[in-house]
């Protein structure tokens, strides 16, 4: 008995990036044209994959929405599992749709300042993808660190002193929570001797006294490494100055990192910690309420102090990453769906803003820019140019009406996604249990909203309406990307009821652990021929 | 037995935690090393403390899980070892870069003001 070619579609993410970056090693570096090739139609099928796991999830192939692969044909939870539902097909689309656009963007520059970049590339979207789809903690642990150990090779591409500085922040304090990792999954193996999450959530009713305050070690450790990827306060220092030193496609895939450790959290919280059934209920959901909420503050003062534009998107992205945790921490299923919505529009939002902050600088006189910045510091009057009949250059208008937009996804303002997905958030709270602190979000979330307004306003300000501004020459293939971004919010905005719908499923099957367990820990193994053959004898 | 093993565990953290705190990258390096260590050997004692259990071995019959160590703990800090010597190498080449580029050993990358 063979398995139907549909199950091994969900190790296939994991697989091809592995195989495509292998592949790429050898090859020489001279040939640009053909590594970005093969880079590029690696992505193209993982895209292809992953949306065919949406469609399968979504669409009744498997029962429940959930398809399980028992790698090595190891019965969980003895083996590691690899799990699809709607949630991971979800971030499997998000990412391959990102890493296309970044890769597009790196095509003419990017990619050629130093060496092996498509093999990192794809190194790490076999971290982020399998970090998506493993079912097991320790598992779990390894596509982290193949995500991060790619990570690192990237942001000192094009090795310089300020990608140096950061990348010793970063590798150190990555190192650091990933030993913090370790110690969490021990405690937890210790406590519940099991690494596989269903398994966990399945055997946390029968753990009391001891073996529980150990788990609850265990998890309370284990949370801090994702929170540190995730940027809560106070783990989040690191970020900023990272964000600010990579280069702009790897930025825009960081972006998506800051989102896996939301992710994990968002998964292992609902799994093992929602469900009333035992003794460790709701643990840790004031850390994350609170904690969040500090984030969002934390990231709003960064947005409006920042004066360079790097900083201001790592802020932003801290402000979003606060935000998600915030409400998760919650805890209210009805919260789920549209803060997923939302991880989806900023995540799209804030990669198609670390695209631009490039063009955008690019576009300025680099005299000019810094007369700009200290202007407003020694107040000195600024008489305007006479303005003279020319039209705004094409590439100028391009970057404007791109940066305006962007600004809309970031800050939550109407037409665009940001509207919709906090406008959904704002209902689920109101249409739940109003409490203080669900109100007390609410305002935050308003209140960082405005701080980003202003700072991207006088971004925009000092930018666009400055003198200086120079004819950039930007290759189509930085165009595009940024405008592929912005038209999948665009898009996100006009399907927002299907999307919204697709996610309430999709929070309805989280916020089930003992769905998992079932499917996860009943999936036969496959029999070989012979085993088969002796049962149907006997 | 168990309690000489956490002292020890917790002299390497806490030398670990001491080093990476100091503004030298080599002290951060050592420290990252110790605390690998550290952690290495906690996964390890994570099975419980044993003297004289045999391996996991194929028998006839079903195996009695309590006569054996625990297996699961020693493939996991395997794992773990070869991991963490991975990154660490790779944080040495990143402080040889560092130290070659800024001509300090700093970990910010330029001396303090005195």
């Amino acid at each position: 008995m063979t398995l139907d070619w549909s199950q091994h579609l969900i190790v296939a993410p994991v697989l091809v990036p592995l195989l495509v970056a292998a592949l790429l090693v050898p090859l020489n570096e001279t040939r640009h044209q053909v590594k970005f090739l093969i880079n590029a139609g690696a992505v193209a099928v993982q895209f292809g994959i992953a949306l065919m796991l949406v469609s399968m999830t979504d669409g009744g192939h498997w029962q429940d929405g959930i398809g399980v692969y028992l790698a090595a044909n190891w019965a969980a939870p003895f083996g590691i599992a690899l799990v699809v539902d709607r949630l991971a097909a979800l971030m499997l689309l998000l990412t391959a749709l990102l890493a296309a656009c970044a890769l597009l963007y790196s095509m003419m520059r990017w990619s050629r300042i130093g060496v092996h970049f498509h093999s990192l590339f794809q190194f790490m979207l076999m971290g982020l993808n399998g970090a998506f789809l493993t079912h097991d903690l320790f598992n779990l642990f390894v596509f982290f660190e193949v995500m991060l150990a790619a990570s690192y090779g990237l942001l000192l591409h094009g090795y310089n002193l300020k990608r140096i500085r950061a990348g010793m922040q970063f590798i150190a304090v990555n190192l650091v929570a990933s030993l913090m990792f370790l110690i969490g999954l021990a405690l937890i193996y210790a406590a519940a001797g099991t690494l596989n999450m269903a398994d966990l959530a399945m055997r946390l009713e029968g753990l009391g006294g001891d073996q529980l305050a150990l788990l609850k070690v265990g998890a309370g450790v284990l949370a801090i490494a994702f929170l540190v990827k995730s940027a809560m306060w106070p783990l989040g220092f690191w970020l900023p100055i990272t964000y600010a030193a990579a280069s702009p496609p790897v930025a825009a895939m960081f972006v998506l990192m800051t989102k896996v450790g939301v992710y994990v959290v968002l998964r292992l919280w609902l799994l093992l910690f929602s469900s009333d059934s035992h003794g460790a209920a709701s643990f840790g959901a004031d850390v994350l309420l609170w904690g969040g909420m500090a984030t969002i503050v934390f990231g709003a003062a960064g947005m409006l102090a920042s004066d360079r534009h790097g900083d201001l998107a790592g802020y932003g992205a801290i402000m979003s990453s606060g935000t998600l945790l915030a409400l998760i921490g919650l805890g209210e299923s009805g919260v789920v769906g549209a803060a997923l919505f939302y991880l989806l529009s900023s995540t799209l939002g804030m990669g198609a803003f670390m695209l631009l902050i490039e063009l955008v600088e690019r576009s300025r006189n680099p005299v000019e820019a810094m007369l700009s910045l200290t202007r407003e510091a020694f107040e000195f009057e600024e008489t305007p140019d006479q303005p003279v009949g020319v039209g705004i250059p094409a590439a100028l208008a391009f970057i404007g009406l791109s940066f305006g937009a962007c600004a809309l996804v970031i800050t939550g303002l109407p037409p665009l996604s940001g509207f919709v997905a906090k406008f959904s958030v704002f209902h689920a709270l109101l249409a739940g249990e109003v409490r203080g602190v669900g109100l007390a979000v609410m305002g935050l979330v308003i209140l960082s909203g405005l701080a980003a307004i202003i700072a991207l306003m006088r971004f925009g300000v000092r930018t666009f309406w400055a003198s200086g501004a120079i004819n950039a020459r930007m290759h189509l293939s930085e165009v595009v990307p940024v405008s592929l971004l912005l038209f999948l919010c665009v898009f996100l905005t006009l399907r927002a009821g299907p999307m919204l719908e697709y996610l309430e499923r999709t929070s309805a099957t989280l916020h089930q652990p003992q769905l998992y367990a079932q499917r996860v820990l009943a999936e036969p193994a496959v029999m070989s021929a012979s085993a088969q053959q002796a049962r149907s004898d006997g | 037995m168990e309690a000489t093993i956490a002292i020890a565990i917790g002299v390497l953290f806490g030398s670990g935690v001491w080093l990476i705190l100091r503004p030298r990258s080599f002290q951060v390096l050592t420290g990252l090393l110790l605390m690998s260590y550290a952690v290495n050997l906690f996964i390890f004692i994570m099975g419980r403390l044993w003297v004289n259990m045999p391996p996991l071995t194929v028998e006839s019959g079903a195996p009695d899980p309590a006569a054996y160590a625990d297996p699961l703990p020693q493939a996991l800090v395997l794992t773990a070892i070869v991991i963490g010597f991975a990154t660490t190498a790779l944080y040495l080449v990143l402080m040889i870069g560092s130290r070659s580029v800024t001509g300090t050993d700093h970990v910010d990358g330029k001396e303090t003001d005195q």
